[in-house]
């Protein structure tokens, strides 16, 4: 009898200390819990759920003001169908070449002329002055340029300074090269970001390497490709990946100097959702398109993502 | 190591007309401001410096009411954004809960998503919350999309911190919030300014969300002055580049000054992702 009372209460006691130390643990879990809640209440009330909604959204005629109805995927067949969209599409490919290709090829030429610039003095100048359109506001780039491609505008004075007047024209208003004025606004903003980035990936590479190649006889060809290049494997993910997603996104430059225009020459994907949501009242083909947008961004930045080295993570 | 005389040559002069390339067109809105308005229209070099563009777009474009606005909300954006970081980044770096990791990825979520991905919906569940119009619907969001960038950062910053000496301070019989406030976040104040820096351009720069939750011109930031008023002087190009200097340049400012710390900040926080 009281050995079975002793057995039974020390048995107690040990699953009571059991109890209370899952407790006290589970209060901590709860406690570190409270620490992300307001950005996990921030994230999904104004990110997550609007974007699930915006999948929702696409899958109705909605004008924004009455009763929406159901259409199905037919927002997406659109999207195939519909010259207009499929164009917008079409054009921010043309726009990866030009933020994004241009850029970074640029800036690997540049690179293997200049491989040791980093070590120069007055480098800390010119990586600021290479890397101060990033920080420039779109809206005040956009308006920039405007002004550079307008009829009297820096270009064509420049233009006709050197005798090429024939050449000259109003660029963003001309079907022919408003869509190549748009992308050489991204290849300005651009190839200074790639260039700051790879030659300081190239301050990384050992100098020993390169004095070595050096004394081997290997041209400046050769140094590149074997020694820069795959060093700067992760430099160069990290470029494209940058790049462009900026350019799958535009839009400020966009709404800005061309409103798609003119017709339909430079629209992208993101100023048809936003106009189509905003001024034409479509939101459903609006809501497709960002989801079709959205899907695209985030599959092209896995892919990106592959091409990373495993060693740098 | 050793740079020939011809290598450094070449290397500056490749460095030089980049440099160039890309402060030609922003030299030429500094002299495209400064020309007097009104006249042929054309871009010329001026013979006179006429500060008085900056002065009437001052004036005709309400850009002291265009700065408050972006004023206000960029501060408030930052200070929100900071405090939120700092607590759920050491959360994700040193403690352990329940489901840490689908919490962190949901929030990670939002440093890839586009806003175009989100807009929409958004605009219509704040108009009928009733705040649509207001700095609430400029604040919120942006919030919420730069925790995602302000988590990550700080959870890295945070991870790299010598867990010896939090352990220690556990010891001594510290609270979680102790330590955070008290021996976390002291030694790492430069990261929290980068982040700070970053936040503040992006939220300042910010076009999109503007556009489309305030149509009041009181509540309007400076790009979103900035768009307006080009609607309105489409072709008084003098004014639009007085303008626009207005707007970039409490964030250029800073970058002068901070450019390290801005350059390692963008660079950073992507590669390490």
């Amino acid at each position: 009898m009281t050995v079975t009372t002793r057995v039974r209460s020390s048995e107690t006691r040990k699953t009571g200390a059991v109890k209370s130390r899952t407790r006290r643990r589970r209060l901590e879990s709860w406690k570190a819990f409270l620490y992300v809640v307001p950005a996990l209440a921030f994230s999904l009330t104004f990110l997550i759920v609007p974007t699930l909604q915006t999948a929702w959204y696409s899958l109705y005629d909605w004008n924004g003001l009455s009763a929406a109805t159901w259409v199905g995927f037919q927002n997406y067949l659109d999207i195939v169908q519909d010259e207009q969209l499929r164009d917008s599409f079409l054009h921010v490919g043309v726009l990866v070449v030009f933020y994004s290709f241009i850029p970074i090829a640029i800036a690997l030429l540049l690179t293997m002329v200049i491989s040791r610039a980093h070590s120069l003095r007055g480098m800390s100048f010119f990586r600021t002055v290479l890397f101060l359109p990033q920080v420039i506001a779109s809206v005040v780039v956009a308006t920039t340029w405007l002004s550079i491609y307008s009829p009297n505008g820096l270009l064509n004075t420049a233009l006709r300074a050197v005798g090429l007047d024939s050449v000259t024209r109003v660029w963003l208003g001309d079907f022919n090269t408003a869509l190549v004025s748009v992308g050489f606004v991204g290849t300005w903003l651009n190839v200074g970001l790639c260039l700051v980035l790879f030659l300081s990936g190239v301050g990384n590479v050992q100098p020993e390497l390169f004095e070595a190649a050096r004394l081997d006889g290997a041209s400046s060809f050769q140094e590149f490709f074997g020694i820069t290049f795959p060093a700067l494997r992760g430099q160069i993910v990290v470029a494209l990946t940058l790049t462009v997603v900026s350019s799958l996104k535009t839009f400020d430059l966009v709404y800005i100097t061309t409103r798609g225009g003119p017709g339909n020459s430079t629209s992208v994907p993101a100023y048809e959702a936003y106009s189509r949501a905003f001024n034409s009242g479509q939101v459903g083909s609006a809501a497709s398109v960002a989801v079709v947008l959205t899907l695209g961004i985030l599959i092209i930045t896995a892919l990106i993502g592959r091409l990373q080295p495993k060693e740098t993570e | 190591m050793k740079i020939s005389i011809g290598e450094k040559l070449v290397s500056y002069v490749v460095l030089g007309l980049f440099a160039a390339i890309a402060l030609i067109p922003l030299l030429g809105v500094i002299i495209t401001a400064i020309t007097p308005s009104g006249g042929s229209g054309g871009f010329h070099i001026p013979n006179t410096i006429d500060l008085g563009n900056f002065v009437e777009a001052w004036n005709r474009g309400h850009f002291a009411n265009y700065l408050f606005s972006s004023f206000l909300v960029t501060v408030s954006v930052v200070i929100v954004t900071t405090v939120l970081s700092v607590l759920a980044g050491f959360a994700f770096a040193r403690l352990k809960f329940f489901g840490s990791n689908i919490v962190f990825f949901v929030i990670l979520a939002g440093l890839l998503l586009p806003a175009e991905a989100f807009i929409i919906p958004l605009y219509y569940n704040l108009r009928s919350a009733h705040i649509t119009d207001t700095y609430w619907a400029l604040i919120l969001p942006q919030i919420a999309q730069s925790l995602a960038f302000g988590i990550f950062w700080m959870r890295n910053q945070f991870m790299s911190f010598p867990g010896e000496v939090i352990e220690a301070a556990r010891l001594d019989g510290a609270s979680d919030m102790r330590t955070l406030w008290g021996i976390v976040v002291p030694p790492s104040t430069p990261s929290i300014m980068t982040m700070c820096l970053l936040v503040s351009m992006w939220t300042w720069n910010e076009f999109l969300i503007p556009l489309v939750m305030v149509s009041r011109d009181e509540l309007r930031t400076a790009p979103l002055g900035l768009a307006f008023f080009q609607g309105q002087h489409a072709t008084d190009y003098s004014l639009l580049a007085s303008a626009g200097i207005i707007i970039a340049a409490p964030i250029v400012i800073l970058y002068f000054f901070l450019q390290r710390r801005f350059i390692s900040g963008m660079l950073g926080g992507i590669s390490s992702r």
